[in-house]
């Protein structure tokens, strides 16, 4: 798994990907050209508010967008050229070589076959297994997913199940294609702590045995520092950040990330008042000029709405940041009418 | 000292059938199932738990939106009953409720600020509009929301602004308790703090008591001077946040604990066996004695009882007689 080569080729590569979507009138671009590699036996965590981009990224990319959405740059399968792929040759990759997973497993399964029946379709298309022998693989993989009594529970409907069940079902059927890359869109937003410490126990446990890539979708940053070994932060449908999880955690570099670690109550430590991000998000087809996260930023000044940044390294490593003021905001220097306080403690 | 809000054996349940339509055998679902806590003038209460463990329940049964099967809830010393009459409306004028989803709870059709002064108006007719008009944009003030934002609707606002749409509504009139149901759930990261900073602030000027129920201990923990978790319909621990979190004491409040992950730190988890039982299902005995990882033969058989001593207040077999335990 850590042969030379596969480390150097990335097992899928975005380049340049934007999505613009119809809106009748005029496309409104909702994804402004992402690039994203994630090597064999990787998990990418994808962080980022609601419409960031983090979700259509990866609906765009496996051709699951409808046909409002125009898509242009490029998305590699171990060196294949996939975007906007022909229909039929998408199918075959979904569920095969890409599994997906998404925040709600109940809708995911069809509420009226069987669990069995489901599962057995999936192993039909991708594996070719009928019968007999995709009984006992159904079997087997609701039993690798840490369902009890496997057997009967082929025969139950998804509403005779739990959340935290039918989850681990939609994870079955996710394996059943031997995946490659597994797209995990918000698999735990849904559960109960408890029932999500188990899921990501579960999907951690599965890339280590499997050597499968893994990106995990989330809007939750403790969720995502939990597996993931490379974070991006998406804001308003670009990468606005990435670096390995621990790295990112521990001295992010962009004013939104440490923003956004900075409004989330703690649970050890004392108890302080919030560094509340001022601002909302804004709507994608009135994007400010420049840096779309300027206007809430603490540490803008004039240059920032006048140039949109790139992501450029920093200090080094593997480590890259969107931001004119990287410089700045790693010293903790506000431009003189900064407004809000950002502490340099997040960088020790 | 009497609490502006005293809960006492609070139980709710529910006759429901069991799976089998029609012919399904009748059973009981014990959403609540004793609850007794007390919240005193301008403190907050946390309530925490997961689904299906009662909270949204007791939020319903505190502001008399269902009756109770069993207890009482008195607020200011007075009942509060289920009869939607002139006294449960009085009372109703000063407890208020802010919900999960602020646009299932506005109306889509009213412009906000004819939203933030409806209670005004029901609750005091003879009010002269003018003066009606000044109090809305005070209070949109308060909340952070711009004069130019009191004639649009709902769904122009983003959930943040519509979150501060239903706190200005709910505080209208000046309320003593504020029950707040997972009121930052649906907002992003970043609007979240701004709401639960809000919330604080308006706390500390107005001074009104709550009883803030969420499933995010992180939030929770923020906002409370006491937290009470809950499983099944009762709660089994109970005391200061930081003793609560950082020390807990029942099983089930170790695992909650451990289960939350947090940011820059992996940390050991204990993972909990199975699902939560089905609250119509409850076993015997503890309740948690299924999933709990150090049940002994006792929790099986015996409901452990919320034992109080010196502020925190925990129901385990294990902690509240340890010495018994070792015996068996």
């Amino acid at each position: 798994m850590t042969e030379h080569f596969e480390q150097l080729k990335p097992l899928v590569s975005l380049r340049g990907l934007t999505v613009d979507f119809d809106t009748g009138r005029r496309y409104v671009r909702a994804l402004h050209g992402v690039d994203l590699d994630i090597h064999r036996g990787e998990t990418l965590g994808v962080v980022g508010e609601s419409g960031c981009g983090k979700s259509i990224t990866w609906l765009a990319a496996t051709g699951l967008l409808d046909a409002r959405a125009r898509m242009r740059g490029s998305v590699k399968l171990a060196g294949e050229e996939i975007l906007n792929a022909p229909a039929k040759r998408l199918a075959k990759l979904r569920g095969g070589r890409i599994a997906l997973i998404f925040q709600d497993p109940s809708s995911a399964l069809n509420p009226v076959h069987r669990i069995g029946r489901q599962l057995g379709e999936a192993l039909w298309l991708h594996r070719g297994l009928r019968g007999k022998d995709a009984r006992r693989e159904a079997t087997r993989l609701l039993e690798r997913v840490g369902i009890s009594n496997p057997a009967q529970r082929l025969r139950d409907y998804p509403h005779e199940l739990s959340g935290g069940m039918n989850q681990r079902v939609m994870i079955a059927m996710a394996l059943a294609g031997e995946p490659e890359l597994l797209v995990a869109d918000e698999p735990t937003t849904a559960l109960d702590a408890t029932i999500q410490a188990q899921i990501l126990d579960l999907l951690a446990d599965l890339r280590r045995e499997t050597g499968m890539a893994m990106v995990l979708i989330s809007h939750d940053l403790g969720v995502v520092s939990d597996i993931c070994d490379r974070v991006a932060v998406m804001y308003c449908g670009r990468v606005i950040e990435t670096a390995p999880a621990e790295r990112l955690f521990a001295a992010p570099a962009h004013p939104y990330s440490i923003g956004l670690m900075r409004a989330l109550p703690e649970l050890d430590g004392p108890r302080r008042r919030l560094d509340a991000i001022p601002g909302t998000v804004p709507p994608p087809d009135a994007l400010p000029r420049g840096c779309t996260f300027a206007p809430r930023c603490a540490f803008a000044d004039d240059a920032c709405s006048g140039a949109l940044p790139g992501l450029r390294p920093v200090q080094g490593g593997d480590h890259r940041a969107a931001c004119l003021r990287v410089e700045a905001v790693r010293r903790g220097a506000l431009p003189p009418e900064g407004r809000v306080a950002c502490q340099t403690g997040v960088h020790a | 000292m009497t609490a502006l809000l005293s809960v006492r054996g609070l139980k709710r349940h529910y006759p429901v059938r069991r799976p089998g339509g029609l012919f399904g055998r009748p059973a009981t679902l014990k959403a609540v199932d004793g609850l007794d806590f007390d919240i005193p003038a301008g403190r907050t209460l946390g309530l925490v738990g997961e689904s299906g463990c009662g909270k949204s329940t007791t939020a319903r049964l505190v502001l008399g939106l269902v009756p109770p099967s069993a207890g009482e809830v008195r607020f200011d010393g007075g009942l509060v009953t289920a009869k939607h009459d002139a006294a449960w409306r009085r009372q109703r004028r000063r407890m208020q409720m802010v919900y999960q989803d602020p646009l299932g709870a506005l109306d889509r059709r009213m412009p906000v600020a004819e939203q933030i002064g409806e209670p005004i108006a029901i609750h005091e007719p003879g009010l002269p509009a003018a003066e009606r008009a000044e109090r809305v944009a005070e209070l949109m003030a308060q909340v952070g929301l711009g004069a130019s934002m009191a004639q649009r609707y709902p769904h122009e606002l983003s959930g943040g602004q519509r979150q501060r749409v239903v706190i200005a509504r709910a505080l209208a009139l000046d309320p003593a308790l504020l029950v707040c149901d997972e009121p930052v759930s649906a907002l992003d990261v970043s609007i979240q703090a701004q709401v639960l900073n809000l919330l604080d602030d308006l706390r500390a000027r107005t001074g009104f008591a709550a009883l803030f129920i969420s499933h995010d201990l992180k939030v929770v923990r923020q906002m409370s001077d006491r937290v009470a978790v809950m499983y099944l319909g009762r709660i089994v621990e109970e005391g200061a946040p930081e003793e609560v979190f950082h020390a807990p004491l029942h099983p089930y409040t170790q695992a909650l604990v451990s289960a939350i992950p947090v940011p820059g730190r992996r940390r050991e988890r204990i993972v909990l066996e199975g699902d939560p039982p089905n609250p119509v299902d409850v076993p015997a005995g503890c309740p948690f004695h299924p999933r709990c990882p150090v049940a002994t033969a006792r929790c099986t058989r015996e409901v452990p009882r919320l034992e109080r001593d010196a502020g925190r207040a925990v129901a385990c077999h294990l902690v509240t007689a340890p010495a018994a335990h070792a015996a068996e």
